[in-house]
């Protein structure tokens, strides 16, 4: 039987020769994660469970990155109770609170290979699928079956397959390929489906690049986004991973699958705007609007290439004295990346402020809150009213590119139009 | 289940329901003090045992807090009604015993402050004034236990003792 790259993974994970969308299976995880913030609930309702032991645990990795370091002290509790639990139930892999951001700690520490299910309490659990894993968002609850045993049902999706192709321009990215898709298909284009993104753009793409893309599969409705495993994805698991692993892709010619077509060449930088990520208009049209803060980082775009991006635009010029600008590196391996190549210098000679790698305003439950009648440009994925603070302030979401240029200007910028 | 109507739009995200700032504290209760605060500071001194929510389409969209459904419940709502609804929230309400009640159309027909009657077993919503009905996509059997044991964590340990 023909199938899509997520019927075959989770027909392997419930131990089947196949399944099609729309069955329902068990799937046996291979990999748990939690944080910090929702980790105290799962904990929670697993001792409501009353399971004396995990399932599994070397397979359940805990990381800490909302709210590190703890910031208050209902925080620095659920820190301890994470703690404990890591002890208690002697979990291997256990990230507190210097490491960074789940969705980049996870490939980085070889967590993530091509054909395994994972989970996560963190709905942007979806980016794991850049290296071909099928991955996804559960609640806490879910969580807790899991860590009891280390099995969870799923309905299989359909998969839409976003075939793009074409050359991006200069200072056009995966962020801004992925905005224009959701301002497409809109926040719940694709809900309960895989988004599969494949054709010759994405080829050209390296893996964080693919992660960007992947990231955002939740912001149109998805259940997970995947990229089929070639050369780079290889390439950059077996540097950091020892698991053995299986590659699966996806038969054209399978009956749960239905295709976008996508052509970049023409593509201006993208931004979404207040209050919906589907809310999406290219740059020139928003132009000129006044900002308050920017933030870069997120396990959207607080990698090393978006770091590098943005320290192009910025070298030798300076933020913009309306502006607070927050530079936040996704993990310690970029931060320390980000040191050696001289880019942090380059931010904080430029009126930035740098923090340890954590999430950041991107949750509005952390560092860098704006208040009533604020305006933020961040290269994060969420834009909902009061995500990153005041109800009634408002955030757009942008490139590393856009957001480093319209800090040096005060406002929404192209960076096509100016000569830095 | 018997109860008020408070009416919301499409999309309506996990951080309206409960933002970010609350996740620390995991107290249905506590939750509920800061129910839809993003849209109405003042909601969960407006909303009473019982109500309902009613969303366009999908309603839940976002984070996979379940501090979200939580809250609901800390706030005593019964149900949410809805056009459609995001993946991640639908599991999770169910999870922790919130009926959810997909309705295509039922935004059109009603109104804030509309009472209404809802019967899970015929999925059919009763406006009571008008006596008017309304279908929704009845649950299945298994979620239909899983709430009727108040989430899948009592349901789970019922069916192991």
């Amino acid at each position: 039987m023909s199938m899509t790259m997520a019927e075959k993974i989770l027909a392997k994970s419930a131990g089947k020769k196949e399944s099609e969308a729309g069955e329902i299976v068990m799937a046996n995880i291979d990999v748990a994660m939690t944080h910090d913030l929702t980790g105290p609930l799962s904990v929670e309702s697993f001792e409501k469970i009353g399971t004396p032991k995990v399932w599994d645990p070397e397979k359940i990795v805990i990381v800490f990155d909302h709210q590190v370091p703890a910031d208050s002290l209902d925080a620095a509790n659920n820190h301890l109770v994470m703690r404990q639990f890591v002890k208690e139930q002697k979990i291997k892999n256990f990230y507190d609170v210097r490491e960074g951001v789940c969705h980049q700690v996870l490939p980085e520490k070889g967590h993530i290979v091509p054909g395994e299910v994972v989970v996560g309490t963190d709905s942007h659990t979806c980016t794991h699928g850049a290296l071909g894993a099928f991955s996804t968002g559960i609640g806490s609850t879910d969580m807790a079956m899991v860590f009891s045993t280390g099995q969870l049902w799923f309905k299989v999706p359909e998969t839409i397959r976003f075939e793009i192709e074409g050359t991006l321009g200069n200072y056009v990215s995966a962020k801004d390929v992925v905005l224009n898709i959701i301002g497409q298909i809109g926040a719940d284009g694709a809900t309960y489906k895989a988004c599969e993104f494949v054709g010759s753009t994405v080829k050209e793409m390296n893996v964080s690049d693919r992660m960007v893309l992947c990231n955002m599969a939740i912001e149109m409705g998805g259940k997970t986004g995947l990229v089929e495993p070639d050369e780079k994805t290889l390439q950059y698991v077996n540097a950091r991973s020892n698991k053995s692993y299986e590659v699966m892709k996806t038969d054209l010619d399978a009956p749960s699958l239905e295709t976008m077509h996508i052509d970049v060449n023409e593509l201006e930088p993208q931004i979404a705007c207040p209050h919906h990520v589907d809310n999406v208009k290219p740059v020139s049209d928003v132009d000129g609007i006044e900002i308050d803060q920017v933030f870069l980082g997120s396990c959207t775009n607080g990698r090393i290439s978006d770091l590098r991006d943005a320290a192009k635009i910025l070298k030798g010029n300076h933020v913009s004295d309306s502006v607070r600008m927050l530079v936040i590196p996704a993990s310690r391996e970029v931060y320390t990346k980000a040191l050696d190549e001289g880019l942090m210098n380059t931010f904080v000679d430029a009126g930035a402020l740098v923090t340890n790698p954590c999430c950041g305003p991107c949750l509005g439950g952390h560092v860098g809150l704006i208040g009533p009648g604020e305006v933020s440009l961040s290269t994060s994925n969420r834009n909902f009213r009061g995500r990153q603070g005041s109800p009634e302030g408002e955030v757009y979401l942008s490139s590393a590119s856009v957001a480093a240029a319209s800090a040096i200007i005060g406002k929404i910028t192209d960076p096509r139009n100016i000569k830095f | 289940m018997e109860g008020n109507v408070w009416k919301f739009g499409d999309d309506i995200d996990t951080d309206i329901i409960i933002p970010g700032r609350y996740l620390v504290v995991i107290d249905p209760k506590e939750l509920a003090k800061h129910v839809m605060e993003g849209l109405d500071p003042d909601f969960h001194n407006k909303i009473n045992e019982g109500d309902f929510i009613l969303g366009g389409k999908n309603f839940g969209c976002g984070s996979s807090r379940e501090h979200a459904p939580l809250a609901f419940k800390g706030a005593g709502v019964s149900a949410v009604i809805a056009e459609s609804f995001a993946r991640i929230f639908y599991r999770n309400s169910i999870n922790v015993g919130i009926p959810l009640l997909e309705a295509p159309g039922i935004s059109k027909h009603l109104e804030t402050g509309d009472k209404i009657e809802v019967d899970m077993d015929k999925g059919v919503i009763r406006k009571l004034e008008t006596g008017e009905e309304y279908k929704f996509q009845k649950l299945p059997e298994f979620m239909l236990e899983i709430l009727d044991k108040g989430g899948l964590i009592p349901y789970v340990k019922e069916q192991m003792e």
